[in-house]
């Protein structure tokens, strides 16, 4: 046998998916990562969506409940019986926090059946264990473009199913229509691919948009008459710091008595709503008595810690500290993403206006030599390299259109946002001396050529009448946007 | 409806691949409708059906009220709390490797070292061993596993993965030989059935035994000649309580030429420890391919950081772990000997073990015959009369009926007398079953005990009861000495 034979397909293949430049950025973030004081010139992470903005809060909750540990002089008593729980059902007291937390992060518009709610490793293990539950090898969910690059993984890689990508672009702020839906529905009936659903992620990742009411129903009732699953990845749901309000899909079936609850399911965690992605607590919430229980007893490849289910549980049954978190926290994001929004606005670079999310979907498509995925590529290795910003491009999300680039901007101090924006408008302001004569150093090879294609302004937060805009809109700089 | 649901879900939703039809999982659930507790429950069932070590806890929440610093939840430790929570690396904390790979290493009284490198996370043992078969084998090819093993296998290996796992039946003394080896490997290959590899649990569950190093010699040839992979279980490591010792495959990697490209050891704290609900599932292969595979694939199932720094501060507190690894072998070495005294005083035997959470237990005797059948009835007495959950051998595809593992390390004395109590109470009124039903007691009419040829110190039994004279000369279970 051979080496390669030695081992399986899966081990061999590239289904991990971290061939793609989405982690290459963080390689050169890991070489070099960038330190106020011990390394000011080091790459600045801004590729990791993690939200850093809370937790003062968090951290004070836990010196003032030292029972909620089983660590503690006060919680010690609990260690032998949490330490020995393994019942797949999980802690009763988590799945009752968990459930009321949900709730309360969709305005206590709905609740949530604590019995419903089924444990995995992280949201990673939750997408992966629901496709093994609703799906065979081959078959396939349609999923919205652009998309979290970690889908090709998680829903792939072991599971043997397939993606077949709904393109949206920026023509109505990539919006899914029911138009694209069917033609990708269409097409794989035509190729013989079986669909059995369709995933979205609501807040988006990576556009930090929600979907309005009107076409969550849209989707519900797509998903109803092709009899296929809908899952709803809601690991952004408290993450939405302005109007409008978040809608969950759990809020559109309370209204729709023709919805067959036994399509529908929710992915949930606590890694970006409240900042805990390393204590791996993702959710499976099905609203299908049978993928429940299924569910169940795959969740045994990926419980959360006893410990860490004990810790979570007290924290999520206070209900002061609950709405006092979800309340500030979303002050705080909405404060950053200003921040953030207006900085780059003083050097002309819009982003798709959102709500949501712990990033911008930043628009640089005028600082591409050509609206060329190659462009794009450049462009990012030139920010990873020259501005030492770790950003994502936007084909690492599979987006139809190039030009775009996710930032995250939740996961870093006050002072740090400033000194990228600060490093950011020095390379805008660099790109737009590059016709000078004047030679630079780093534009010798890419002087970037700005056309204004005929793509539609209105997209951008920048406006013509912003105060900080009026020298920019002088027909020598490259990023004047023309209103068609 | 019923109809469009099943179209609905995949196929591995609507399979039994998940295993929890099966007797070993009836029992858990006469407990849970009916747990034995000393005050609140008395005649309650009690549970020695599960594999737990709650035998050293104190010394434990000892060490955490000494440490406080090793919680991201105490004053002490609570400024380590942010950085603790953000970290999602799938190698893991280094200081969580390094400790797990010094502890390994412990357990193993240093005879061999681990590279923390090589230490892959997963859900438990449990996402440990489907991870492996993920990485090891495509689906439709084959695991050669020795019966009797661990009922979780059956899903863990297979339900998700599509891979099977082919049975070695061994001897009646439960030895695995290269014999049993190659009789199954060659029926694979008959029946155009790829063989992956081997999956050994050693020390072994059910069994309580461990492998000597000849056995373990032989295993190695025999994986590498048919160059498939050898998965070792180690998971009860650090129960050994007597001799014989426990050799591990690391140790034998040391001594022999082996492709070490097709090694791979499982671990756990859920046993050693006694900390299941930790989740701490560890991979250790000797093949860089699997350990970046793994590393990748560990995503799906990675430690909890809270418990990751918690566990690395312990295990590296040198002082602690030996104590902790010698105390805790004294403590299964005591409850061991008590309880098989107790079975040996009714006659009951057990394999003859030194390690493990659990004796196998030999009922053979009071089966009203040698089937499956029998052993399902005798075990619904036991669940449903004698109230103690026992898991019966049939549930751990054991080919000879009428043995039964029985956990005794997860209750406290107490509880362990009121335990063998009921069995001793069973056993006196049990009717022989070849017996004249008129008798209540078993008085007369004492069988012949035939004795195969089975080693009898393979069997404990108390010293006292190889005597004719026994206190108890009625026993339907007194076996001669031959």
């Amino acid at each position: 046998m051979g080496f390669s034979q030695l081992l399986s397909r899966m081990a061999t293949d590239n289904g991990h998916g971290e061939d793609s430049p989405y982690f290459d950025g963080w390689k050169a973030y890991d070489r070099n990562p960038y330190h106020p004081t011990k390394n000011p010139n080091g790459v600045i992470q801004m590729g990791l969506a993690e939200n850093q903005l809370s937790f003062d809060l968090i951290e004070d909750w836990i010196k003032e409940n030292p029972r909620a540990s089983i660590c503690t002089r006060e919680g010690i008593d609990a260690f032998k019986d949490i330490a020995n729980f393994q019942d797949y059902h999980g802690l009763p007291e988590f799945r009752k926090a968990v459930a009321k937390f949900m709730g309360r992060v969709r305005g206590d518009r709905v609740t949530f059946d604590p019995d419903r709610i089924v444990m995995s490793g992280g949201a990673t293990g939750a997408n992966e264990l629901i496709m093994y539950c609703l799906a065979d090898p081959g078959d396939a969910f349609l999923v919205p473009s652009p998309y979290y690059p970690a889908f090709d993984r998680d829903l792939r890689w072991r599971t043997g199913v397939q993606i077949i990508p709904v393109m949206c672009d920026n023509s109505n702020n990539f919006r899914v229509t029911k138009e694209a839906l069917e033609e990708a529905y269409q097409k794989a009936q035509e190729d013989n691919i079986r669909v059995k659903g369709l995933i979205i992620t609501n807040p988006s990742n990576p556009l930090g948009t929600i979907l309005d009411k009107e076409t969550l129903k849209g989707l519900v009732s797509f998903i109803n008459e092709k009899n296929i699953h809908l899952v709803c990845d809601e690991i952004y749901a408290a993450t939405v710091f302005r109007s409008p309000n978040f809608v969950s899909v759990s809020e559109i079936i309370e209204e729709d008595v023709n919805c067959n609850r036994n399509l529908i399911h929710i992915v949930y965690s606590l890694s970006k709503d409240m900042g805990l992605p390393g204590f791996r607590v993702g959710i499976v919430y099905s609203y299908n008595d049978a993928v429940v229980t299924c569910g169940r007893k795959m969740s045994s490849f990926g419980l959360v810690s006893s410990q860490t289910q004990h810790l979570l549980a007290s924290m999520l049954l206070d209900d002061d500290f609950v709405e006092k978190f979800l309340a500030e926290s979303s002050r705080r994001l909405a404060n950053r993403h200003n921040v953030f929004t207006k900085g780059l606005e003083l050097v002309g670079i819009g982003c798709l206006e959102s709500n949501a999310g712990l990033f911008c979907w930043m628009d640089l498509h005028r600082l591409l030599k050509e609206q060329t995925f190659e462009a794009e590529m450049i462009l990012w290795r030139m920010i990873i390299n020259d501005v030492k910003l770790n950003v994502s491009p936007g084909s690492s999300f599979h987006c139809k259109e190039p030009g775009w680039f996710r930032v995250c901007i939740a996961n870093m101090d006050d002072e740090t946002v400033e000194v990228a924006l600060e490093r950011i408008r020095t390379f805008v302001r660099q790109g737009k001396d590059a016709d000078a004569p004047v030679k630079k150093k780093h534009w010798q090879n890419s002087a970037l050529r700005l056309s204004l294609s005929s793509r539609r302004c209105d997209e951008g937060v920048l406006s013509p009448h912003s105060p900080m805009t009026p020298h920019l809109m002088s027909p020598h700089s490259p990023l004047v946007r023309a209103r068609t | 409806m019923r109809f469009i649901q099943q179209n609905l879900l995949s196929k591995i939703a609507i399979s039994n691949g998940h295993g929890e039809e099966i007797p070993y999982f009836d029992g858990w659930k006469a407990y849970d409708s009916n747990p034995f507790h000393p005050i609140n429950n008395p005649q309650g069932v009690i549970q020695m059906g599960l594999a737990e070590n709650e035998l050293c806890f104190d010394l434990i929440q000892e060490w955490i009220l000494k440490n406080p610093g090793a919680s991201i939840c105490t004053a002490e430790g609570v400024n380590e709390f942010r950085d603790t929570a953000l970290y999602q690396d799938y190698h893991g904390l280094p200081e969580f490797r390094n400790a797990i790979a010094k502890f390994m290493g412990k357990v193993r009284g240093d005879k061999v070292t681990f590279d923390p490198d090589r230490i892959v996370m997963s859900g438990g043992a449990t996402g440990a061993h489907e991870m492996l078969a993920f990485c090891l084998a495509d689906p439709g090819d084959a695991f050669l596993v020795p019966v009797p093993y661990y009922p979780g296998f059956d899903r863990d290996l297979r339900w998700r993965t599509g891979v099977q796992l082919l049975p070695v039946h061994c001897e009646s003394t439960f030895k695995l030989t290269i014999t049993a080896l190659e009789a199954a490997y060659e029926k694979a290959q008959a029946a155009n059935i790829k063989v992956k590899g081997l999956i050994i649990t050693n020390p072994s569950n059910p069994l309580g035994t461990v492998l000597d190093r000849e056995t373990l010699r032989s295993l190695v040839s025999f994986i590498n000649a048919k160059n498939i992979h050898l998965v070792c279980d180690e998971i009860y490591a650090a129960t050994v309580f007597s001799q014989p010792g426990f050799i591990s495959i690391s140790e034998i990697l040391e001594e022999m030429e082996c492709n070490r490209d097709l090694i791979h050891i499982v671990y756990s704290l859920s046993k050693d420890m006694g900390l299941p609900g930790f989740r701490v599932g560890i991979v250790y292969s000797y093949n860089d391919a699997v350990v970046n595979c793994a590393r990748k694939m560990s995503s799906f199932g990675l430690v909890s950081t809270q418990t990751q720094h918690l566990i690395a501060s312990m295990l590296s507190d040198d002082e602690f772990v030996e104590r902790y690894i010698l105390e805790s072998a004294k403590r299964l070495a005591t409850r061991h000997k008590d309880f098989t005294r107790g079975l040996a005083q009714v006659g009951i035997g057990c394999l003859k073990s030194s390690a493990g959470l659990f004796v196998w237990m030999d009922l053979r005797r009071l089966l009203k015959e040698k089937t499956i059948e029998a052993e399902t009835e005798l075990w619904r007495v036991i669940i449903d009369k004698v109230k103690l959950n026992v898991s019966p051998g049939s549930s751990f595809h054991c080919s000879e009926p009428g043995w039964f593992r029985v956990c005794f390390a997860n209750m406290d004395n107490e509880t362990m007398v009121v335990a063998l109590q009921r069995i001793r109470k069973f056993v006196l009124e049990t009717k022989e079953p070849e017996m004249p039903p008129k008798k209540r007691y078993c008085q007369g009419n004492l069988r012949q005990l035939s004795f195969k040829s089975r080693r009898c110190e393979d069997i404990m039994m108390a010293p006292s009861m190889m005597s004719p004279h026994s206190p108890i000369p009625q026993s339907p279970l007194v076996r001669a000495t031959t």
